[in-house]
């Protein structure tokens, strides 16, 4: 690679205008040269000699003709055994080592290694010297932490190579040779644990992209019986301020059935990242017994870091899943928000005085969300594995008002939409998805029939309760009313679901279905309640009775107790 | 030598530019014109094309005045001697103080490495059960009071600065009317305050770039004092009003309107003043309080939407009082479980009475009969209102929870609250003494 250099000509704000002597490349990372301290940067534009640079640091005390170093290289990520359990900022600098070399606050020009050099990893080999191998096939593995991290060819070696050598099991740093590799040429190539990926560049080393079919189980069970998603698949929360965003993608990033969990705090507070980060360490995953830190990587770049880094960010996060994806697990990257990495790029274009779209967003807004999300997938890896990158993204429309350009973007490439609403919020009913406005496209754990009945309940029970609120409860029917206390009541135990309670927080499929099946059934019974007083003293004591049954223990003496309770009450009010 | 420059290029609005080399962004300069000295910070460079935003503004400054580049960028000093002290937005004393020159440190610097922060703990008491009860202020907190023009929002400000339990008071106003700010001014000298206050106030008569000044200025200085180990109770006000000297330098500078006017970059330019709010381990902490007044009493407004994505919550302060729906501490639930075992049932219980008034009210207004149980209510309803949300009420946590106990004790029978029986047996009134 040419390793060209520049000098400052511009700055305005976090772009820095430089003139190039030498070849320069579009996203080519540079460094601008500020006495001790360099400061990373990306091209963004180039015009003749001159480059337009966004740089990933704050700007202050940059002069013209100060000196710029480009790298001849794209902005990269590391990739190697080690990621797991991190706290990266969103350019893979290691937070917690930062703030050991800098104390409280974030000092630019200080870039960090992403993967521990010195640490030895405990590699076994997979395949022998005359091997014939392509990139993402693997050489061999290393445990790190509930896993295989499979050691990989590296993605950029497309071609077909034979392994010329290969080290025995045992203990290596992620920067020794373990294997070269030749081509058909005869050009040999040395491998190690560790290599860096371009993040804007989708992996693709896969035989085949699947369709998303199987859930990816929330245990939430707004999400996984009426608007599910599936592993592989992308869905979209968009919501006011405060009507929980935020909280529903901690409680996923948690409770989640998946392997790995990526979460990209994007532009939002960094006191919701400590929060994960001082719990995540303490809690312990059902499924593996291990702390939830064991599977989780969190890129954390907050609203008061720099701007440009926020854009990097995602990328970075989704680069970490796809590689991940790559040793056939599956990978949950859930981006809070996606309307600030949006901001970002609308800061920039705006600087470059692109000529602005709707809010003043770039033209290209459309096709950049488009292109993140299509990173996500279902894939058929060439060794038959399958491996899933599933994205969910918060998006902060301004005013709450989802006829933006972000929220319209996003809608139109996701799987799934998990409106969250106002009103809902305020009245406390969380999580405050709107289950009637929000959809998706990807398969419930529950029979299609029955969640199509249960939707018509919550349909009709919200139109009787439209009309209440004109004609007041004496103009309304028995029968209305009934079907409006049944919706309401559909409402409050199903779909409503206490975040905070340590049994009904997480809800499992078999608990989902089973729990279903003794609504369903309530939902489609004719009650002989003759009038408007007795059928909501019923279904008040019954909710409270379901309530109570929604926080026991799954198949405890007490769930017992309360389901034999909820059917009897229900066996007495019903005709037969 | 600094050099200096005779020859102003163009001058449009606040903004002028000069030719000159050897100059870094956010570089300070002196603009010296017939109407006196005022500084100047570098917001372009383009070639040796110096665009600079002058403090004072651009009204009277000429092509031909001199511009002095001092070589560094805004400062403010730092020293105990700051306490007690009034500064406008660009730190020059408005009081009779002399300018204060020593420790000066650089305003606007990086954030906080997020791995370093604290779960938040401490309540901030402030006697207002508004807040004490039902939204607990958490040190290290950023909460904005959103309101009206016309609304007490200042006294409130005022209020809490006078009682919370903190070291340290710093406040920025920004856009403040004058009477406002001897308000400001006489409330914390009465109160015997002052000498851990420090201000830094713009009023609306001064020029706006000094507003934009006005939150680098309090919080650079909050930092170093919670550095020290203070509590700094940091107040903002009207962050409406910095929001608007934002776009109109932006609008100067032609940059694309993203909404309403608004610089595309609103929230990350509020975002890096809110997140200074901090608690750090084995030393201070910075709580932020701020008023954003709400441009048509609507929140949808760019200002104020921006601002609730930020802040952790928001009182609504509406018609002289702290609204009990809408108001929110996102931080709440870190403190109110150790203050007394009712006190989170008793919120909980007492807003959802609240609520089910409100239904009764509007019952009421549609003509819909009252039943026994709207009529308990709106007596209910009226107590809470007068007892408990009115601003004038001022008493500390533990008095405000025996209150509530006993508005729920006359207006209600026991099982009517839907408590738990094990807290209506001990602190239900009348209960209490039979045991
Ligand atoms: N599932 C829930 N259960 C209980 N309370 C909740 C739930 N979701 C949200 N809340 C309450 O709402 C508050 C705000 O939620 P959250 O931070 O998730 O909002 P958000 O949509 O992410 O807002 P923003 O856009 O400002 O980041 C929380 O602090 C909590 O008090
Ligand atoms: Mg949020």
């Amino acid at each position: 690679m040419i390793k060209s250099s520049g000098k400052v000509v511009g700055v305005n704000g976090n772009m820095v205008s430089v003139e190039v002597e030498g070849q320069v490349s579009l996203n080519e990372v540079g460094y601008i040269v500020l006495g001790d301290q360099r400061l990373k940067s990306e091209v963004i534009r180039i015009k003749g000699s001159r480059a337009e640079m966004q740089v990933f640091e704050m700007t202050t005390g940059i002069g013209i003709g100060d000196a710029v170093e480009l790298t001849g290289e794209l902005l990269a990520v590391e990739l190697g055994p080690g990621l797991l359990t991190q706290i990266f900022d969103g350019l893979q600098n290691p937070l917690p080592q930062l703030a050991e070399k800098c104390g409280f606050f974030l000092q630019r020009g200080i870039y960090l290694n992403a993967l521990p050099r010195d640490k030895k990893w405990d590699f076994t080999p997979l395949v022998k010297a005359g091997a014939s191998v392509t990139d993402g096939d693997s050489l061999g593995f290393v445990p790190e932490g509930i896993f295989k991290h499979q050691i990989m060819v590296p993605f950029n070696y497309t071609d077909s190579y034979t392994v010329k050598k290969i080290v025995p099991a045992g203990k290596y740093t992620v920067e020794t040779e373990i294997a070269v590799i030749e081509d058909e040429k005869g050009n040999q190539f040395p491998v190690t644990m560790m290599f860096t990926w371009p993040v804007k560049r989708a992996i693709t080393s896969y035989a085949e992209r699947l369709k998303p079919v199987d859930p990816m189980i929330t245990k939430v069970r707004i999400i996984d019986t009426f608007l599910p998603v599936a592993l592989g698949g992308t869905y979209c929360i968009p919501g006011p301020f405060g009507a929980g965003k935020t909280v529903l993608q901690q409680v996923t990033s948690r409770h989640a059935e998946v392997d790995i969990v990526i979460i990209a705090a994007c532009g939002e507070r960094a006191g919701e990242v400590v929060e994960t980060l001082k719990e995540f360490p303490e809690l312990i995953d059902p499924k593996t017994g291990k702390s939830l830190m064991e599977r989780t990587i969190i890129i954390c770049n907050t609203s008061s870091m720099p701007v440009a880094a926020r854009e990097a960010s995602v990328y970075t996060a989704v680069t970490l899943a796809e590689y991940y994806r790559q040793m056939g697990l599956n990978c949950l990257l859930l981006a809070d928000s996606t309307s600030r990495w949006a901001q970002a790029m609308r800061e920039m274009s705006g600087r470059l005085e692109e000529i602005p779209g709707e809010e003043a967003f770039p033209a290209y807004l459309e096709s950049v969300i488009a292109g993140f999300y299509e990173r996500a997938g279902l894939v058929r890896l060439r060794n038959g594995k399958q491996g899933s990158v599933t994205i969910g993204g918060t998006v902060s429309p301004a005013g709450g008002n989802f006829e933006e350009p972000v929220t319209q973007a996003t809608l139109k490439v996701v799987g799934a939409f998990h409106g969250l609403s106002r009103e809902r919020s305020d009245a406390r009913k969380y999580p405050a998805i709107h289950p009637l406005d929000s959809w998706s496209k990807y398969s419930s754990i529950i029979p299609h029939e029955q969640v199509e009945y249960a939707r018509k309940i919550l349909f009709r029970g919200n139109e009787v309760g439209q009309m209440m609120k004109v004609v007041g409860e004496e103009g309304t029917s028995i029968d209305d009313y009934i079907t409006y206390l049944k919706s309401d009541f559909l409402d409050y135990v199903y779909l409503q679901q206490n975040s905070f309670d340590p049994v009904d927080a997480a809800v499992s499929v078999e608990r989902q279905k089973y729990v279903f099946t003794i609504l369903i059934d309530i939902l489609a019974a004719s009650f002989s309640l003759t009038s408007k007083n007795d059928a909501r003293h019923f279904f008040n004591q019954l909710r409270q009775k379901f309530l109570d049954f929604n926080g026991s223990e799954w198949q405890g003496e007490g769930f017992k107790k309360l389901e034999n309770e909820i059917k009897s009450m229900v066996a007495d009010k019903k005709n037969s | 030598m600094r050099k200096i420059y005779s020859k102003i290029d163009s001058i449009a609005g606040n903004v002028i530019t000069v030719s000159a080399d050897g100059i870094k962004y956010g570089d300070l300069a002196v603009v010296s014109s017939t109407y006196g000295d005022s500084l100047a910070n570098v917001i372009r460079l383009d070639g040796e094309k110096v665009a600079l935003q002058v403090f004072s503004g651009g009204r009277g400054i000429s092509t031909g005045d001199e511009v002095r580049f001092l070589g560094h960028p805004m400062e403010v000093s730092f020293s105990d001697n700051l306490l007690g002290r009034i500064f406008t937005g660009s730190g020059k004393p408005r009081d009779k103080g002399p300018t204060l020159e020593e420790n000066m440190i650089e305003i606007g610097g990086p954030s906080v490495n997020p791995a370093m922060r604290i779960i938040p703990r401490n309540m901030i008491r402030t006697g207002i059960p508004m807040i004490d009860v039902f939204n607990s202020l958490v040190e290290s907190q950023k909460l904005p009071i959103f309101s009206v023009s016309g609304e007490p929002y200042n006294e409130l400000l005022a209020r809490i600065a006078m009682q919370a339990e903190v070291d340290m008071i710093i406040l920025g106003g920004m856009g403040l009317k004058y009477d406002d700010y001897l308000y400001f001014k006489e409330t914390l000298e009465n109160g015997g305050a002052m000498s851990r206050t420090i201000f830094f106030v713009h009023t609306a008569a001064d020029p706006i770039v000094e507003c934009l000044l006005v939150p680098d200025l309090s919080l650079a200085v909050a930092e170093k004092f919670a550095l020290q180990g203070k509590k700094v109770l940091v107040l903002l006000t009207d962050m409406t009003n910095f929001s608007d000297a934002m776009k109109e330098i932006a609008i100067t500078m032609e940059q694309v309107p993203s909404n309403r006017g608004y610089p595309g970059d609103l929230y990350s330019q509020l975002a890096s003043r809110y997140e200074k709010a901090v608690d750090f381990e084995g030393a201070g902490s910075i709580t932020i309080l701020a008023v954003t007044t709400m441009p048509g009493d609507d929140v949808t407004h760019p200002v104020p939407d921006n601002t609730g994505y930020i802040t952790e919550g928001q009182y609504y302060l509406r018609n002289g009082r702290i609204e009990p729906f809408g108001s929110l501490s996102r931080l709440k639930q870190m403190v109110n479980k150790d203050t007394r075992e009712d006190h989170r049932a008793l919120m909980d219980g007492m807003i959802k009475l609240y609520a089910s008034y409100k239904e009764s009210l509007e019952k009421m207004s549609m003509g819909f009969r009252m039943s026994d149980w709207d009529e308990k209510l709106l007596k209910y309803g009226e107590r809470f209102e007068a007892e408990m949300m009115d601003l004038s009420v001022n008493i500390p946590l533990e008095k405000a929870l025996d209150k509530g106990w006993e508005i729920l004790g006359e207006s209600f029978t026991s099982e009517e609250t839907g408590l738990r029986t094990d807290l209506i047996n001990k602190f239900w009134p009348g209960k209490k003494e039979e045991n």
